[in-house]
């Protein structure tokens, strides 16, 4: 009894919200779009459609309906594309917005995704990505890359703002699918800069340690990698004091766990995990080898200056520094199976001019030297059909709420004040 | 005439026996101003109130002095120039004299000028009285001659033109198709103005009165034959839109249109080089406009001349600047920007832009810091002891 009292209710109120749509659509397509995405949310249409097809000879109005579904899905679609994973997407997906499944989004990016992203994913419930040229063409590359030669280092560069992070992260999603070990470092500045503790190194006297930075990057680091950490054995006996030492054949994990519980190490056990995983990474598929993706946001920062001071407030070079040390030996190409992203930033690096967004300039000649050679994948604003999709899915998520910014002028207007940069339509959007 | 009538009240004054030391300077001269009761006072008591005098007062000779000085001068300076004396105009004159005594002083009232005395000496008013010191003009005692004449004279005129409809209504009641004084174009005279021209001072509410009484006399329907007198007491106003120059549209090899303009702001100067392309893309000193100007008030300032011509997508500009700061820069481009976009637009579109206010330079700069005072405006601190 009850099921058919809601199912009748249902009908009607379907019927009555279609019989709107038609009139809105008899005063014209702009009508008919607006009223749709009021009374559609995204959810919705889809189950509407559905229910419609179960509906018999009930409302009048069958043909029609079944007329208008190909039409829904084509709106839904214009910016979004259903194809969530990277592998699959192609050119015809370019400016579309595929979404990230939640439970990838804390196991790969717990630390990754920069921050007024997350901010946004918090906002809108999910977490999408737009699908761009750059991205696409790196994980093309990756598809086709030998990978019992040396790593080939990629490296993406651009205006400020223009999606270089963003295009990291997409690729690292696809290598997490793929099944590859990424090692992300998602902001290299963070690590020449505003340290609160520094220590000498054990292991080296000249060198010094950040123990914070490092434990942290190893407890983010076992998050994304967990099913790693009990399959890859060590391959040699680390000692840390006289009476603690790794054995070797030991779980990766357990040598993780040991650097997030005993900080003073931290730095050190880095070290022993990046060695290891370059040794280790260099093994074929069928001994239980894996590929290995170095991802690290802000290179520039490897081969600049630090704003470190030691005790007698004389500057720290970065090579003095045990972590930048040991990730400057995973960016050199002596190592097989895997590859080396890199992005150049301008944002957080120190010493550096704020119109320099060109790797010579970034890097510097040492850096320059380190990294060549390598393949250059520039990031540029978004296209006419990149900033559509953009300004479609922000009206979709109901983010534009000035009146004047769903016209045409105003989207004349948002385009001339944020001339297509990507972040800057992203604040511009923010109070709009 | 004026001198012998001040001569003979000086004598006069002699006579009456009053005690007088040496006379004030000014008094010397003859004035043709209207004398006051010339008190003789000792010479002490005369300098103190020198400077309390107020504007100083010149005779008529000294005046038709000047203007022969002036004359002569002016055959003088064309010579000088090389030019004919006989069609040596004014703006020949401020030419010659700006070349040959070149001055940086800014305002440009404390530069050399040469004109006309009866531009530069103040009008005043002729000796009031004739030789039995009786005043010439009936209204001499009002002590506002001039103001009250034109009062009455109006009063007249109103007079007349209400006899005049009660006559043409008692004739028969016949429409009258008279059209009123057009007022379109002009404006009333301001009381500075009113002043100038009364050779007198009154007050506002003279003022006041004065220009309620004149809007009764149009107010009447006869009084087309009064638009003469109503006139005189108008200022025309000038159509402001017909002063700007617009340069023709130049095209260049791809047949591609373009104009330039230059803009001023502050201390910022720049140049603008428009093109109709169609890519609403801009270039600032060879940088992208998103990173010349990082903060959003200066790219809105940028979009003010398009987006008001609904022209946002349609030019490609080339701009170069400098001096000034973040504002002045972006206030400079703007300018440039709508002079440079004249020469794309219709009549009533520039029209509109000048009502908005793009076309204007803005005149404000820096005030010129005071000595005696911390800053232009701000005074140093006041300390009680």
């Amino acid at each position: 009894m009850a099921p058919t009292a809601v199912s009748n209710k249902l009908k009607a109120t379907h019927r009555k919200q279609f019989q709107e749509l038609q009139e809105a659509g008899e005063k014209g397509e702009r009508e008919r779009t607006m009223t749709l995405h009021r009374l559609f949310p995204l959810r919705l249409r889809q189950t509407i459609a559905q229910v419609r097809l179960l509906h018999g000879s009930g409302c009048g109005h069958q043909l029609e309906e079944v007329a208008m579904e190909p039409e829904l899905r084509k709106e839904t679609s214009v910016f979004r594309t259903q194809v969530n994973d990277p592998a699959c997407q192609s050119e015809r997906h370019l400016g579309q917005y595929y979404t990230l499944p939640t439970s990838h989004l804390h196991t790969i990016f717990p630390h990754g995704l920069p921050a007024r992203y997350q901010q946004q994913v918090k906002t809108f419930n999910e977490g999408c990505v737009m699908v761009r040229q750059p991205a696409l063409e790196l994980i093309s590359y990756l598809k086709a890359a030998d990978y019992s030669k040396p790593a080939v280092r990629y490296l993406l560069y651009g205006l400020k703002g223009s999606g270089k992070t963003m295009s990291l992260c997409h690729t690292i999603h696809y290598c997490s699918t793929q099944g590859w070990l990424v090692l992300h470092i998602p902001d290299a500045h963070l690590w020449v800069k505003n340290c609160k503790e520094l220590l000498p190194s054990s292991y080296h006297t000249s060198r010094f340690d950040q123990p914070i930075e490092a434990s942290n990057w190893l407890r983010n680091f076992r998050t994304t990698n967990e099913r790693f950490l009990s399959k890859i054995k060590l391959r040699q006996r680390y000692t840390w004091t006289k009476r603690e030492s790794t054995e070797k054949g030991s779980p990766l994990g357990e040598l993780v766990d040991m650097g997030v519980s005993r900080v003073k190490s931290s730095s050190d056990v880095v070290g022993a995990v990046l060695k290891e995983l370059r040794l280790q990474a260099a093994e074929t598929e069928e001994s239980e080898g894996f590929r290995l993706a170095v991802a690290i946001d802000g290179v520039n920062s490897l081969w600049g200056r630090t704003t470190i001071k030691k005790e007698d407030k004389s500057p720290v070079a970065p090579e003095e520094l045990t972590l930048i040390h040991n990730l400057r030996k995973m960016i050199d190409n002596n190592w097989c199976g895997g590859a080396v992203i890199a992005t150049l930033s301008q944002t957080g690096s120190l010493y550096s001019p704020s119109s320099a967004y060109l790797p010579k300039e970034l890097l510097g000649e040492e850096g320059f030297d380190s990294m060549d050679p390598f393949i250059p994948v520039p990031v540029s604003n978004y296209s006419e059909k990149e900033f559509e999709s953009c300004y479609l899915y922000y009206l979709d998520r109901h983010w534009l709420q000035h009146p004047h910014s769903k016209t045409d002028e105003g989207k004349k207007e948002i385009i001339f004040l944020s001339n297509r940069n990507p972040s800057v339509l992203e604040r511009l959007c923010a109070f709009l | 005439m004026a001198a012998s009538t001040g001569r003979t009240v000086g004598s006069i004054l002699l006579k009456c026996g009053t005690r007088c030391g040496s006379l004030n300077k000014t008094s010397y001269n003859f004035t043709r101003q209207v004398l006051s009761r010339q008190l003789c006072v000792s010479s002490a008591l005369h300098r103190k109130n020198l400077a309390a005098a107020g504007p100083e007062k010149f005779s008529e000779e000294f005046i038709k002095k000047q203007v022969e000085e002036y004359n002569i001068g002016k055959r003088h300076l064309a010579n000088i120039m090389g030019e004919d004396p006989e069609t040596f105009t004014q703006q020949d004159i401020d030419r010659s004299i700006a070349y040959l005594f070149p001055s940086g002083l800014f305002d440009k009232r404390a530069r050399p000028l040469m004109k006309h005395p009866d531009e530069i000496f103040p009008k005043q008013q002729a000796v009031q009285w004739g030789a039995d010191g009786r005043p010439f003009h009936f209204l001499f005692y009002t002590g506002k001659q001039s103001y009250y004449s034109l009062m009455h004279d109006t009063v007249a005129k109103v007079l007349a033109a209400e006899k005049q409809q009660v006559l043409l209504l008692s004739e028969g009641p016949v429409p009258q198709d008279t059209k009123p004084i057009s007022l379109v174009g002009s404006r009333w005279l301001l009381k500075e103005e009113l002043e100038e021209l009364l050779v007198e001072t009154i007050s506002d509410h003279d003022y006041a009165r004065f220009i309620q009484l004149m809007e009764r006399l149009l107010s009447l329907p006869n009084c087309l034959s009064e638009k003469d007198f109503v006139q005189r007491y108008r200022k025309q106003l000038e159509i402001q839109s017909s002063k700007q120059q617009v340069a023709p549209l130049q095209y260049d090899e791809n047949g591609v249109a373009y104009s330039t303009a230059d803009g001023r702001r502050k201390t910022a100067t720049c140049t603008v080089l428009l093109r109709d392309c169609g890519s609403g893309s801009i270039s600032i000193n060879g940088r992208d406009y998103l990173h010349y100007f990082p903060v959003l008030q200066d790219r809105e300032q940028l979009m003010f001349p398009f987006h008001f011509l609904d022209m946002l997508g349609r030019f490609d500009g080339q701009c170069t600047v400098g001096g000034g700061g973040r504002s002045s820069q972006a206030g400079a481009l703007r300018l440039a920007i709508s002079r440079a976009m004249l020469s794309f637009l219709s009549e009533g579109q520039v029209e509109s832009m000048r009502q908005a206010g793009l076309l204007t330079p803005d005149p404000r700069v820096k005030e010129r810091k005071k000595p005696g005072q911390e800053g232009a405006r701000r005074k140093f601190t006041w300390k009680k002891r």
